[in-house]
């Protein structure tokens, strides 16, 4: 046994440079105490550590990730489609909040959603009736809807069906409005109406029927092939975009409907390369809403923030059982002509996709948009390999491709998060924090530690 | 302020290059603003916003280059101008690899399967889980943190046994295993001595000594200090026991540790009978007697057990020494005891290996009627202040009442600096001993960094009219890099005597006060 001895170093660096000294090599653990050294921790995660039950129930959870088959189904109207939608629901992203203490982007988009809805006449008569109680505000994670940046989803808005094929169950989206002056970063003028309606007249016909005609459209598929064409389907969308037009090409060609409304129809979805992430959301999130509710699972099935604060549930709690702390601010870079005081906090459902092994977590399979992340190439896979850690399992459909195709991590498993200190990496969009004025930039995010914290503590 | 606009025809880059290059150009000095980026709609719609969508800008199409710089001077945005072309050709690293830093042990040993022993060295709280989670994942141990319970040792060293796996410590400083020396190891030649030792510098000693004598270690497994109390039965003294047994390089065994408790004194002292191979015991201060009726060879010194197995290698025998082997220089210790006042009658041994501490107390015990220590184990010869040497005394410096907030006194001999000035002045001190630990972890010139007090421990006694004899060990080989033999020279240099081992530095002293009449009797 002697001979073949390898060294490994977990503590003082002098000990690792004293066998370098001696051309022996020793890989270094740059020890940080488990859980930052908390007892009340440190002892939570001893309770949880080697327990069968829970061992089973995360096994069960990841594998239920693994399994599920994510399949675009249709379209329809949110308050036909959406479960518990109401002619005066507005849902919103992240945990739960009330619309006194949202950010100004999705306040901003509140009160587009009631212009657009009818049910007031300026931003001024929105905010009145947004504060006066007749509105319900719901997280979407709540009603098996994501929604990126604000996330609002109002009652006549036209969303994405996906359907779980493995388990059966749904999951709805909007459709992407595209960059700039939009609703999800809080715009609500009238050129952002006007697409909105749009989307709900136009766009929303045409797209069901191709969708109906396409016989559905296989997601998880899509998003696999996405990988290895650059795409981590969070903030690189072009790849699957592209694919999803070439898939769905003969089917506007076949749709009966005018031509110049087809078309119209096609160019928006061209125009737009971020079209997928709703799909791409709305698949991972009918992929979670399957593994939440395994008794005794420590594995994470929502990631989500509200601009103020940052959300996760977990699969062996109840579904409105959240756990928070404050939203963080994105690193990243900005576009021309921003500052970093500019910035809101971060936003939106759109993390979803980390929670499910893609975005962040595949960075090493998008190089073109490493730059984010610090603009080298090992940086994003040494992203995607720290994410084993924390997790439960690798994905047999999302591999990435530089790192000799080894399935994505999957199955954020809370306890791990806690005891590594290492937190999930999130890919995401930079919202300026005024209202309207839409995306800034892009970057990297950290979910707090303390959502994981008051997780483990009500978990043991 | 100055304005640079240009537009270069169908230049393609991706807009995340981009915006690192803006962002970097933006933060040079007299850089007011900065963008760099495709003539895209909503690209040019940004300029707008700033103001600096003008000339030909305005015509730009998606795949047109578009660099607008503000800066102070027209020079700055020339020179801006010629950054952003360098920053844009500029060759990357192309994946270059560093060596492999990582955040917990089961992302190390995720990466790097082949890793197969850990060596742990945080703080003594957390010490336990990182060792079972090393454990765990069949990973030996060698824990060199303290302030792990024996509860925890217990549990750890079952759940190694029960896989065949190593736990070395707690509170282990000194392995060697298959040529490679962890934390405080000296450079010794390899070779066919194998050793098991609860005991840090008594491990280092024998290691050192059975290099001096022409031969060489074949493994050194450290136990922690408390392996062979009741609680834990000596698991991990039995273990290793068993694997240089296994183990084809290891011809000779020596064992080292305090004398331990009765019961397992008898399990060891079975093993060792049933051994295969030659073993040497060394229960520190021990006696024959407990050695009695069993195959072991009895060393009586740490230097005898080297002295033993060096002659077993050999194929020989060697009667038990109890005193140094190593000659001692009677007209140079006559001189020194005739340089002496009167009213210097002590010895003063300042130590900063605690084993070596240790040897030095019993020895001194053997010989003088009383040796005060901070470490003693006689309650009425322990020091009540620490800080403060009465007769003859040991101070083991490696004591927590010395160490709080700062390195061990191997890593840093500063430690001892004012103390050996403190015991020159003291009209009392005869002789002040002091050991020199060189090898892998200890400091690079521990007697460099020692030498500074030894002179003007000699200026301040002399200008009392007294002369201090000083005696160094150094405890080191050829292959050290401290360079053991400079270490020599800065000692014999400075007029400190220096010996072969431990024990010959303490028989020097105690020669030197029996020349004196002072009590010793070597």
């Amino acid at each position: 046994m002697f001979e073949e001895l390898k060294f490994l170093n977990v503590g003082t660096p002098l000990f690792r440079d004293e066998l370098e000294k001696q051309r022996v090599s020793c890989a270094h653990v740059d020890w940080k105490p488990a859980a930052g050294g908390d007892i009340r921790l440190i002892e939570a995660l001893d309770r949880l550590a080697d327990r069968p039950e829970v061992e089973a129930a995360n096994r069960e959870a990841a594998d239920r990730i693994k399994r599920s088959q994510a399949v675009w189904i249709g379209m329809d109207l949110a308050l036909r489609a959406v479960p518990g939608m109401t002619p005066k629901t507005i849902l919103h992203a992240g945990p739960p909040i009330a619309y006194e203490q949202m950010c100004g982007p999705m306040q901003g988009a509140v009160q587009g959603a009631l212009l657009y809805e009818g049910l007031a006449e300026d931003a001024a008569g929105a905010d009145r009736l947004a504060r006066s109680g007749e509105i319900t505000f719901s997280p979407c994670h709540e009603h098996g809807c994501v929604g990126p940046m604000a996330g609002i989803v109002s009652p006549s808005m036209p969303v994405h069906i996906v359907e779980n094929r493995t388990f059966g169950n749904r999951s709805y989206s909007t459709v992407n409005e595209g960059l700039g002056k939009v609703l999800r970063f809080g715009a609500n003028s009238q050129e952002v109406l006007d697409r909105l309606r749009y989307i709900k007249e136009e766009f929303f016909p045409v797209m069901r029927s191709v969708v109906e005609l396409a016989g559905g459209v296989d997601l998880k598929n899509l998003t696999a092939q996405g990988l290895s064409m650059g795409d981590e389907c969070h903030n690189r969308n072009k790849a699957t975009t592209a694919l999803l037009l070439r898939d769905l090409l003969p089917f506007f060609m076949e749709a009966d409907f005018p031509a110049e409304v087809r078309n119209k129809a096609m160019l928006f979805l061209r125009g737009n390369e971020h079209y997928y992430l709703n799909l791409s959301m709305a698949a991972c999130k009918c992929t979670l809403d399957a593994a939440h509710g395994v008794p005794n699972s420590t594995i994470v099935t929502t990631m989500a923030r509200n601009g103020v604060e940052f959300g996760i549930r977990v699969s062996g709690m109840p579904v409105d059982c959240w756990f928070t702390g404050p939203a963080q601010r994105v690193e990243g870079l900005l576009f021309p002509g921003f500052q970093e005081e500019d910035a809101a906090l971060d936003l939106g459902d759109s993390a979803i996709t980390e929670t499910c092994g893609i975005g962040g977590f595949a960075m090493a399979a998008a190089p073109a948009i490493v730059q984010f992340v610090g603009g080298c190439v090992e940086d994003a896979f040494r992203y995607s390999r720290q994410m084993y850690e924390i997790t439960e399992t690798e994905s047999g459909s999302f591999f990435l491709p530089p790192l000799d195709f080894r399935g994505s991590a999957t199955g954020i498993d809370l306890r791990k998060v806690v005891e590594a200190g290492i937190l999930p990496v999130i890919n995401t969009g930079i919202a300026h924090r005024e209202a309207g004025v839409g995306q800034i930039g892009a970057g990297i995010v950290h979910p707090p530690m303390a959502c994981f914290e008051k997780a483990l503590l009500a978990f043991s | 302020m100055a304005e640079l606009l240009l537009c270069q025809k169908d230049a393609y880059y991706d807009s995340v290059t981009l915006m690192t290059l803006s962002n970097k150009l933006k933060k040079l000095e007299g850089v007011s603003n900065a963008v760099v980026s495709m003539g895209t709609p909503m690209n040019k719609e940004l300029l707008q916003n700033i103001g600096l969508l003008q000339g030909e800008l305005e015509e730009a199409g998606p795949n047109d280059l578009l660099i607008a710089i503000e800066a102070e001077t027209e020079e700055r945005c020339r020179a801006v101008h010629e950054e952003m072309e360098r920053l844009l050709c500029e060759k990357k690293g192309g994946g270059t690899q560093q060596a492999a830093v990582y955040r917990t042990i089961s992302e190390a040993k995720n990466a790097l399967p082949d890793l197969n022993l850990a060596v742990i060295s945080v703080k003594g709280e957390f010490a336990a889980r990182e060792a079972r989670e090393a454990l765990k994942r069949d990973m030996h141990v060698m824990l060199f943190s303290d302030n792990v319970t024996v509860a925890q040792e217990l549990e750890l060293k079952s759940m190694a046994h029960e896989k065949g796996l190593l736990v070395m410590g707690p509170d282990c400083g000194t392995a060697i295993l298959g040529g490679a020396g962890l934390c405080f190891a000296n450079a010794v030649r390899r070779g066919g001595v194998g050793l098991v030792a609860a005991s840090g510098t008594g491990l280092q000693e024998v290691c050192v000594l059975v290099d001096r004598l022409g031969q060489g270690v074949s493994q050194a497994i450290g136990t922690g200090g408390r392996d062979l109390s009741a609680e834990i039965g000596g698991i991990m003294m039995l273990d290793g026991l068993r694997l240089l047994e296994e183990d084809p390089e290891t011809r000779v065994i020596v064992l080292i540790s305090k004398p331990p408790v009765r019961e397992v004194a008898e399990k060891i002292l079975a093993k060792v009978s049933a051994c295969t191979k030659p073993v040497v015991v060394c229960f520190i201060s021990g006696t024959p007697d407990l050695l009695k009726g069993t195959k072991a060879v009895y060393a009586a010194s740490l230097e005898d057990a080297a002295f033993q197995a060096a002659a077993l290698m050999e194929g020989k025998t060697a009667a038990p020494a109890a005193g140094t082997a190593f000659p001692i220089d009677g007209e140079a210790m006559a001189a020194a005891a005739a340089g002496l006042k009167p009213e210097q009658k002590y010895i003063r041994g300042l130590y900063c290996g605690g084993t070596l501490a240790a040897e030095a107390v019993a020895e001194c015990g053997k010989a003088l009627s009383e040796v005060f220590s901070n470490v003693s184990k006689k309650p009425e010869q322990h020091l009540d202040d620490p800080m403060r040497s009465r007769g003859n005394c040991v101070i083991d410096l490696g004591d927590d009442v010395f160490t709080v907030g700062r390195p061990h006194p191997m890593i840093e001999p500063e430690l001892r600096c004012g103390r050996i000035i403190q015991e020159a002045e003291d009209p009392e001190t005869a002789v002040i001993l002091m050991d020199f630990e060189l090898g892998y972890g200890s400091n690079a010139d521990p007697a460099g960094v020692t030498i500074g007090a030894v002179q003007k421990a000699r200026q301040r006694s002399a200008a009392q009219g007294r002369d201090v004899v000083f005696i160094g060990y150094i405890q080191g080989t050829q292959g050290d890099f401290q360079d053991i033999e400079k270490q020599r020279r800065t000692l014999e240099e400075n007029g400190v005597l220096t010996a072969q081992s431990n024990l010959h530095a303490v028989s020097m002293a105690l020669r030197i006060l029996a020349e004196k009449g002072a009590g010793g009797h070597v």
